[in-house]
């Protein structure tokens, strides 16, 4: 059977068909889908971690115990399952263990535009990459097949055009594995000096083995078309190359993309007149070629960032560029906004009016940085508003611990911002701290975490209280506002500020989109009381715009969240 | 069949992974080889998204570039004129009348341009626009106005009438398919 299906989605059916039995990952754009369809599979067993380094620490666990396991993150998830992963990398694994990290070329959703194949080289695994949404199931198949024979985590590279792309796959059935025999193992498993020491050898070992069964393995693909051209390439940018150029290039489509070949290399590079290294981000491929004394032309034809395309292939190579119409006037552009009806747009609103300095994190509530609120100072990784507050404050004392707040969301906080708290009751410092609590994962298009009392099969779950949890670390003042009451939540913030010793505000409101909120109707301007003044456009509400010198309200986005209402001191808006 | 490209363009949230869901499941029923591609994550809240379709004996990319769209559909009219280097000479463009200010006009940090629609086509580009969120409102539900475009979009692509109602049946659940039958009916009126 073929079905038209997403890569995630193929990605998932691959664990299937392997007969993988656990699934234990973080959302991340653009990976989440992996695993919320791996979910809908009841035979395997799948959760969401509060982080990837647990993720990534249960999917060895249970490879260990002998289940075919996987993991799934983004690349940027990588760095903190990183730990793990490099030791993984020396342990090996029972039955196999498959990780999905997924790149974000052009960072559509990141905040970095880092490599991952950087990581399967330094944590020294095997790491392979497809190109569409067919090799995605086929190649995560193939990745436990090769974890089981070289005894090593093997990492499937997605980007995001090949995650967030379908194409026509062909559906198989699953092959049911059992669970392995476990057997102790102390100088494979337990990783001290004197097992690590013995461990290494046998690493580079597996390496050596990867890289020799990496000339002949069908992953890597070579087709002779014209010589003239020649075209080393890996994941999706095989496809931009293959419909820029067709028949007139020859290509080697590397499928295993670390470890390299040497002789494969040489060989087509020996066949062609001219190669070419096309590959988006680092010179991986690019190095790997020219440390093997091959002449070959990357990155100074087609740099370090952002996407290539087939248009960025037949420019660069061909000289070809395609005719366009143009339009004559500039148009506006249309950067992501908060939603209309968006719990965190009353909180900004009032750290914006009391113009404190606010250390970020990462989520929906970074667009608080976007203009009009504009009310964002730092934005750095997943838990870093209350640690950088922290040292913030420690160096710049009283002047700034009045004036300065971390904000940070519900699952991120149990991510990595916990222990960040930690530090901040450990260390005695006098920072407020925000826990934007909406009841749910936004930004990568709800899932569940441990706060919202459900898991990743939509089953009850233990729900972490943060008020409980805040208090039992050793912060004394933990108090709750409500983001649609501004100026409740206004006078809260001032009064937390006022205070010595480190406090925690939970903004406690949920997430406008999730299903089971009801909306108010949408609200109406009374337009013989409006007179213009624009101070309902300081929100930012994408449902709110100014037309003939009176306020507009869109009743197609409006959820009747009444902050604008807050704001109009005229009265004129109402239901 | 050299390779055909249509670009689903419109604001975060308006339903654009519907109807590329809708297209791509007609062209896979006519046997053709189909490549979607389609953003998550951050660009959704709000801000101006693109879905690819691509179709064709044997399809590589899976992105639309410059100069390259056959047919580029827009949910709103900002983003017809954005996209309109996408289009291939020739092309076409399906655009909702509907106009949805972005937040650097809301701020009034810039201008929404006026008659977007005319200008395109002076241009000499083939423009169909329809009133898409109201018909949609008059099947029932604002929430229809992707279905509605969908309608009017058929009558620029060489397919039965009844592959479309097939890919509505399967695409949208039960409870809503009526009322997107005649979202999709009231889009066909409209582009004649």
């Amino acid at each position: 059977m073929n079905k038209l299906m997403l890569g995630n989605a193929a990605f998932a059916r691959g664990l299937y068909e392997a007969g993988c039995t656990f699934v234990s990952s973080y959302p991340g754009t653009p990976s989440t889908e992996v695993t919320e369809e791996a979910a809908k599979y009841d035979e395997m067993y799948a959760e969401w971690a509060p982080n990837e380094k647990v993720a990534m620490e249960a999917a060895l666990g249970a490879s260990i115990a002998g289940a075919r396991s996987f993991c799934g993150m983004k690349h940027v998830g990588l760095n903190v399952a990183a730990d793990p992963l490099y030791t993984a990398g020396y342990t090996g694994v029972n039955a196999g263990m498959v990780i999905c990290v997924a790149d974000d070329p052009g960072m559509h959703s990141s905040q970095n535009e880092q490599d991952s194949r950087h990581h399967a080289i330094a944590s020294k695994v095997c790491m392979v990459e497809p190109s569409d949404s067919q090799e995605c199931k086929e190649f995560t198949k193939a990745a436990f097949e090769l974890s089981e024979q070289y005894d090593t985590p093997v990492i499937v590279r997605m980007t995001t055009r090949v995650a967030h792309s379908q194409s026509i796959v062909e559906l198989n059935d699953r092959v049911d594995n059992g669970l392995k025999e476990y057997k102790k193992d102390i100088s494979k498993f337990v990783m001290m000096p004197g097992n690590a020491i013995r461990r290494h050898p046998i690493v580079e070992d597996k390496l050596r083995r990867l890289a020799e069964f990496s000339e002949t393995s069908p992953l890597n693909k070579v087709e002779y078309n014209d010589t003239r051209i020649g075209v080393i390439t890996s994941g999706i940018c095989y496809q931009y190359a293959k419909e820029a150029l067709g028949d007139k290039a020859s290509y080697l489509k590397l499928g295993i993309v670390v470890p390299m070949p040497e002789k494969l290399i040489k060989d087509f590079a020996a066949k062609v007149d001219k190669l070419y290294v096309i590959e988006e981000l680092d010179p991986v491929i690019e190095n790997h070629c020219k440390a093997l004394g091959i002449e070959v032309i990357g990155k100074e034809l087609f740099g370090m960032c952002g996407e290539i395309f087939q248009s960025g292939v037949a420019e660069k190579i061909l000289g070809e560029k395609k005719e366009v119409v143009s339009f004559d006037e500039p148009v506006p552009p249309r950067p992501p906004a908060m939603c209309a009806g968006c719990p965190h747009r009353g909180l900004f609103y009032c750290l914006s009016k009391l113009g404190v300095y606010v250390s970020g994190d990462i989520g929906c509530y970074t667009l608080g940085a976007a203009a009009p609120l504009c009310a964002m100072d730092t934005t750095i990784c997943m838990g870093a508003s209350i640690s950088a507050l922290h040292g913030y404050n420690k160096v710049r004392g009283k002047d700034s611990e009045k004036k300065s707040v971390a904000v940070i969301g519900d699952s991120t906080f149990m991510h990595s911002g916990m222990t960040g708290l930690v530090n901040v009751a450990y260390n005695a410092s006098n920072t407020v701290t925000i826990i934007l609590d909406n009841s749910i994962t936004g930004m990568t298009g709800h899932q569940q975490n441990p706060t919202t009392g459900k898991n990743l099969k939509g089953d009850p779950a233990a729900a972490v209280n943060l008020e409980e949890l805040c208090r039992s670390i050793g912060i004394k003042s933990v108090r709750v506002a409500d983001p649609y009451n501004m100026a409740q939540t206004e006078k809260i913030i001032k009064e937390e500020l006022e205070k010595d010793g480190p406090s925690v505000i939970i903004s406690r409101r949920p997430c406008a989109l999730l299903k089971y909120v009801k909306h108010n109707p949408p609200l109406k301007c009374d337009k013989d009381k409006c007179v213009g003044c624009k101070q309902c456009l300081k929100i930012g509400c994408p449902a709110i715009s100014i037309h003939n010198g009176k306020m507009e309200i869109d009743h197609t986005l409006c959820v009747g969240c009444g902050i604008c209402k807050e704001m109009c001191k005229l009265g004129a808006i109402g239901e | 069949m050299e390779t055909k490209s249509i670009m689903i363009v419109g604001v975060g949230g308006q339903g654009s992974l519907l109807a590329s869901r809708i297209i791509g499941n007609v062209l896979q029923s006519q046997g053709f080889d189909v490549k979607l591609s389609e953003v998550h994550g951050m660009s959704q809240r709000g801000g101006s998204v693109v879905t690819y379709v691509k179709y064709g004996d044997k399809v590589y990319s899976p992105v639309v570039q410059k100069g390259e769209a056959d047919i580029i559909i827009s949910f709103e009219q900002l983003e017809a004129a954005r996209y309109v280097e996408f289009l291939k000479k020739g092309g076409h463009i399906v655009t909702s009348t509907q106009s949805i200010d972005p937040m650097p006009v809301i701020t009034g940090a810039a201008v929404y341009p006026e008659d977007v629609i005319g200008k395109l086509k002076a241009k000499g580009i083939d423009v169909i626009a329809a009133d898409a969120l109201t018909l949609a409102e008059q099947a029932g539900t604002a929430k229809a106005s992707n279905v509605v475009l969908m309608g009017v979009v058929s009558k620029k692509m060489d397919f039965d009438r009844e592959v479309w109602i097939k890919a509505l049946e399967e695409c949208v659940p039960a409870k809503f398919l009526e009322l997107n039958k005649k979202a999709f009916e009231l889009g066909e009126q409209a582009a004649v």
